[in-house]
């Protein structure tokens, strides 16, 4: 049996020794906070709303377009920016590449807020919300169904992510004998946590094929979980750039350290989007609809523009030069997120069409209460990296006072 | 075998009608009523030679509907049947006379029939002031009431006025109208109430009278039981909508002209006793009856519903339940965008967009000037 090296060890020894997570400290209170709390306090009088008159108070969806933005940004996109735990997971424990392992916590982090709300966001959505729960009893299941494999492997996923977390805040507690029984466990959930985000993150194409020709033929391919699971893992490279960098400048953090690993996350980000273009593009030739592009009006607009920012990456992260100045990472990074977001918008909302007659268009307080769900989550990730030990701790002298 | 060539002779020369028309009659009376085989010979029988009883038929606080609604009964010539099996000693409305003559044939026609004349009373009695609000021939309602009840074999109140005030007795009720039987406590009192009433219920009810000798029973409101012991929604030909949930929700709505139930528009079928939708109105088929014709049941039939709750109030469901969840009668399809939601979708992109530009910038700006400084 081949003696692979532990990732924790690994890390361990590739750092100064002062260098394990720690909390950063500081105050709460800043403008930056405050505008996120009243941002809150808007979607909650919203969500109030909906829960005394119902989804048609607050939404526009209706029954040919069941799903709005709450389930393709707050589910779709959101468990895709998510991915940073997943893809960190993937890279260090997987393909055991344990030089990573410190920026696993951090992307957890961001993941287990982001799989919360999105399930939480689900339970807003649900039109008989106080059925939630069936989805975890095995007699309500309908194993054939897709959208029940989304349903209880997200639903698995969040249990998974927050044991997967617990550590963190069991040494905040002061729990030692807990955590370290937990750790014996630990690779358990750690493969779950592989195993879940590729499942759901794949079947939420998958969701998308059972549609047919409701979707439009750019989109639509029986290639779409595939397609929908690169986009997912290279949205968890490029969230963790992003998070490292906002993390720098927000919290006045030196990223030197960190810098030689988000160029290796860049290369990675830009052989997955070669592969994803390879793929989209070929499927599209094979399938004899490349003349849409240019001949479906409105969505073929939006293609273009999709394709712009899923090529941008690519060209800028190709010079070795670019991949290390990090704000061209960052440049990248954001361009290739924008485009994965847009990737979904168009595949849930633009390319679909059940008919004549139906519309959908989110409603601004739809739009408020999904603005207010990603305040609470950066709010969220804040409070945490402030209170518990969660970023690399090489914090600066500003954030040790 | 029945032997009826004699019974069968004098109809044609007593009714003036053909032998198979009369029979038909006296089934559909003994049907209506629910008697068992046999029933319609032995009514066939009371009415060709039993002595035809006197009926006093007194009119008070009302507007004639039942009266009406007697006369337009379609079973064969049925306003000279009325007219043949009983002796109408006084009825105001269908007699010629008027006056002190006609309240004389009253006087005489109770005096000879002492104890045997049925008495039908249309109108609620009021009784605020003495009764000062309802006057016939110098006499007030509560007078005549009681004077006339006083001889009678039975008492019939037709109408819902006559049944416990109806119309008259909304709230505030200004002249205390009053129904027979809380006037004539007592005495029992066959109630058949409706605004009109069906008139095969009273008709089926004289009948019975005639041929056994006795009233109908009746439940605790005096309420003929064969007509008045199942709800309308029972027999509703809307009940598939109600438990499939398809409503009207306004008049002249989609599901109103596809004729969903009218439940929701305040139909009070689900708590009114009456046989309307088994038996109809006026001969004329299927749908002749207020639901049947898009108007929700008012609950005429019932003290309390019938002018007393609002036509759109829901009734109290008695006995059936609606599902819990409804389809849409309704379907709304989306609008497009709007102003305000393509303002916020333009403000968030442009300010991500824009953030995400500057931090690029200004970061790339610090590494030049890094750089710089290293060379340097």
């Amino acid at each position: 049996m081949v003696n692979h090296p532990i990732p924790s060890e690994v890390a361990r020894a590739n750092r100064k020794p002062k260098a394990t997570h720690a909390a950063i400290g500081g105050t709460l209170i800043s403008p930056f906070t405050l505008v996120l709390g009243a941002l809150i306090t808007v979607a909650m009088y919203f969500m109030a709303q909906r829960f005394m008159y119902g989804l048609g108070a607050v939404t526009n969806i209706n029954n040919g377009y069941p799903w709005g933005i709450w389930v393709v940004w707050d589910v779709v996109i959101a468990t895709g920016f998510a991915c940073g735990g997943y893809a960190m997971a993937l890279i260090t424990y997987i393909l055991n590449k344990g030089e990573y392992h410190h920026l696993v916590r951090p992307a957890l982090t961001a993941s287990l807020f982001g799989y919360s709300l999105g399930g939480l966001s689900v339970l807003i959505d649900l039109g008989r919300y106080w059925n939630f729960w069936h989805i975890l009893s095995p007699g309500y299941a309908q194993p054939g169904s897709v959208m029940f494999e989304v349903a209880a492997c997200i639903s698995c996923y969040i249990l998974v992510l927050w044991i997967e977390f617990s550590p963190a805040f069991l040494e905040h507690l002061g729990l030692k004998n807990v955590k370290a029984k937990l750790n014996k466990m630990m690779f358990v959930f750690i493969g779950l946590g592989v195993l879940l985000p590729t499942m759901h993150q794949s079947s939420l194409g998958s969701l998308l094929v059972v549609f047919g020709y409701q979707i439009h033929p750019l989109w639509q391919t029986p290639l779409l979980p595939l397609l929908f699971l690169l986009t997912a893992v290279c949205m968890g490279f490029a969230i963790v750039i992003l998070e490292a960098t906002l993390a720098a400048i927000g919290f006045k953090r030196d990223i030197a350290d960190e810098l030689p690993l988000l160029s290796k996350i860049g290369k990675i980000i830009m052989g997955i989007l070669i592969a994803y273009l390879a793929i989209r593009l070929g499927d599209l030739v094979l399938r004899g609809h490349l003349g849409k592009i240019f001949s479906s009006g409105i969505k073929s607009l939006m293609f273009l523009i999709e394709m712009a920012a899923f090529i941008y990456p690519v060209v800028v992260l190709s010079t070795p030069a670019n991949r290390k100045r990090l704000s061209k990472l960052l440049g990248a990074a954001m361009s290739m997120l924008t485009g994965a977001v847009l990737y979904r918008i168009d595949a849930f909302l633009v390319a679909y069409d059940t008919g004549p007659g139906w519309h959908y268009f989110p409603s601004v307080p739809e739009m408020m209460v999904t603005i207010g769900v990603i305040a609470i989550e950066v709010l969220a990730y804040i409070v945490f990296v402030r209170k518990f030990p969660v970023l690399p701790g090489h914090s600066t002298s500003t954030a040790a006072e | 075998m029945y032997d009826d060539t004699e019974i069968s002779r004098e109809i044609e020369t007593r009714f003036n009608l053909e032998r198979r028309d009369f029979l038909k009659f006296c089934a559909a009376m003994a049907a209506t009523m629910g008697l068992p085989k046999g029933a319609e010979a032995e009514i066939v029988e009371a009415m060709t030679s039993k002595e035809r009883p006197s009926v006093i038929w007194l009119h008070f606080q009302e507007c004639t509907g039942c009266t009406e609604s007697m006369l337009r009964a379609e079973h064969p010539t049925i306003e000279k049947l009325i007219l043949e099996i009983i002796s109408l000693d006084y009825h105001e409305t269908l007699f010629a006379a008027a006056g002190h003559q006609i309240e004389a044939a009253r006087e005489a026609a109770m005096k000879k029939n002492w104890g045997k004349y049925v008495l039908v009373i249309e109108g609620a009695i009021p009784v605020k002031d003495g009764g000062i609000y309802c006057k016939i021939g110098g006499k007030t309602a509560l007078q005549l009431t009681k004077e006339v009840a006083e001889g009678a074999a039975a008492v019939i109140a037709i109408g819902s006025c006559a049944s416990w005030g109806g119309m008259p007795s909304t709230p505030p009720n200004p002249t205390g109208s009053t129904g027979v039987p809380e006037i004539l406590v007592g005495k029992p009192v066959i109630t058949i109430p409706g605004c009109p009433p069906n008139p095969y219920n009273f008709l089926s009810t004289v009948v019975h009278f005639l041929t056994f000798g006795t009233l109908p029973a009746v439940d605790d409101k005096g309420r003929p039981k064969f007509a008045y012991s199942r709800l309308i929604h029972e027999n509703c030909e809307r009940r598939a909508h109600f438990d499939a949930g398809r409503f009207a929700l306004d008049f002249g709505d989609e599901g109103h002209r596809k004729g969903y139930c009218l439940y929701k528009l305040g139909c009070k079928g689900p708590e009114t006793y009456a046989n309307c939708p088994a038996i109809l109105f006026n001969d004329v088929g299927s749908g002749s009856w207020p639901v049947g014709t898009g108007h929700p049941c008012i609950g005429c039939t019932e003290k309390g519903i019938g002018f007393a709750k609002p036509i759109h109030a829901l009734a109290e469901l008695q006995n059936q339940r609606p599902p819990v969840g409804y389809p849409r009668i309704e379907e709304q399809q989306g609008a497009g965008a709007s102003i305000g939601a393509i303002a916020t979708v333009a403000a968030v992109g442009g300010l991500a967009i824009g953030a995400g530009a500057k931090l690029v910038g200004n970061l790339g700006k610090s590494e030049d000037g890094q750089d710089s400084g290293k060379q340097g």
